[in-house]
């Protein structure tokens, strides 16, 4: 069964302590935070949809370079071998270690294309407004993609392997690490100018017609 | 006055619904709206434990096994730490002890605290215990770099016959330890430290 929509749009309960609040108006860049618990319950981006598209655009083509050229190279003694990345957790796999690949896989991987890929989806879905359902669908989803994302702290353990393979042999960094690098830099732009909250205010209700287009916050939001 | 008003987990959308609805939905994007994660604490508990026990063969079995002409060796993380000190990698050697062994370890305890200090009703500090709360999600992910470590040495060094590396079963016991934290903070549900502390008993009245 619904519930009746609030009778103010504005209000909101901070996620963290619970505390009911009445959102104020912001200028672009302000944030708004829980006075009890000190959580950022808003940060106003004005049109971050059309600042994030070429971001999560970008990010797809990397991503994609990124993962079909070599991240690693050795050398030594006439030997050569390379590596992607997922190369690396097929090679787990073939050392007996299904689970650890399946994970790696996924942090490395799987989920940081659901976080590019989500959000390309939910920025070109959400064109016009009202904008359809599925798109707050995948909004509701995309937090759990961008926690398990990990390109960031792959990169950080890359360098560590990096420097502990070099006591034994040659190691030639690819050009996808540096790639990547970029990628992490990227992801966490896009991240940082995004204002789900702006979504939310075209997306479609799931009662029956209603729709937030009325909302101060989405008046506030397209100027 | 603020009773009967419902944050919407899925979008934030702050609804009221209707007095008797048995399972009140999100209007806007029908998520089932709860007053809390449901079962938060007995989820948090659970995963903690399972931590904790996957923790102590994570460290004492070897993650990674060397073979050379002159035979196999195997090593721990700590025994990893170990080997990466030297002159020029200390920092990273820092880096796989914070990651591995402190950050894991500091998560289960930290959570322990919280989900204890919700069981005993303690009143004070809620803003400090949700800042902790806050903390152990934000460093928790970072342990999962041990496990990109060893997964591109072994990898990477197959110099047969001369050398190779190959994952040992403690990086297992090691990435679950990771998983089953990361599990731990998504279930337990910080607005119960302020429930404990009497801060949100409007909204249950």
């Amino acid at each position: 069964m619904y519930s009746d929509p609030a009778p103010d749009r504005r209000l909101v309960a901070c996620p963290d302590c619970d505390l009911l609040l009445r959102l104020p108006v912001l200028e672009d860049g302000a944030s708004a935070r829980c006075p009890r618990c000190d959580y950022e319950l808003w940060r106003r981006r004005a049109g971050s949809r059309a600042r994030c598209l070429p971001l999560a655009l970008a990010a797809a083509v990397l991503y994609v370079l990124a993962n079909a050229v070599p991240m690693l190279g050795l050398e030594a003694v006439g030997h050569r071998a390379s590596t992607t990345v997922v190369g690396g957790a097929l090679e787990l796999w073939a050392d007996g270690r299904e689970l650890v690949a399946v994970l790696v896989l996924f942090t490395a991987v799987v989920a940081p294309a659901l976080q590019i890929g989500l959000m390309l989806a939910i920025l070109v879905g959400s064109r016009r407004a009202p904008a359809p359902r599925w798109v707050g669908t995948l909004l509701r989803h995309h937090p759990a993609a961008v926690l398990w994302s990990m390109i960031e702290v792959m990169m950080l353990g890359v360098l560590v392997a990096l420097i502990k393979i070099a006591d034994y042999a040659t190691v030639v960094p690819g050009p996808a690490l540096w790639m990547l690098a970029v990628l992490v830099v990227l992801l966490a732009t896009m991240q940082s100018l995004f204002d789900p909250r702006e979504v939310w205010a075209r997306v479609g209700w799931a009662a029956d017609g209603a729709t937030d287009a009325a909302a101060p916050d989405t008046a506030e939001a397209r100027p | 006055m603020a009773a009967g008003l419902q944050r919407c987990e899925g979008c934030g959308l702050v609804s009221r619904p209707p007095a008797h609805a048995p399972e009140p939905r999100c209007p806007r994007c029908d998520t089932a709206l709860e007053f809390r994660k449901p079962d938060s604490l007995q989820r948090t508990v659970a995963y903690l434990v399972a931590a904790a026990i996957c923790y102590v063969p994570a460290n004492l079995l070897p993650v990674l096994t060397t073979r050379t002409a002159a035979g196999e060796s195997s090593d721990t993380i700590l025994e990893g730490v170990v080997l990466l000190w030297s002159p020029t990698g200390w920092p990273l050697s820092l880096i796989v002890l914070f990651a591995s062994i402190m950050i894991p370890s500091a998560k289960i305890v930290a959570l322990g605290y919280l989900v204890l200090s919700v069981r005993r009703g303690w009143a004070q500090s809620p803003a400090q215990r949700t800042r902790l709360y806050r903390m152990v999600g934000f460093i928790g992910r970072w342990s999962m770099v041990d496990v990109f470590v060893d997964t591109f040495t072994a990898a990477l060094v197959q110099l047969q016959p001369l050398m190779s590396v190959e994952p040992a079963v403690g990086l297992v016991f090691f990435a679950a330890v990771v998983v089953l934290t990361m599990l731990a903070v998504e279930s337990f549900d910080p607005r119960l430290i302020w429930d404990a502390a009497g801060a949100n008993e409007v909204r249950h009245a």
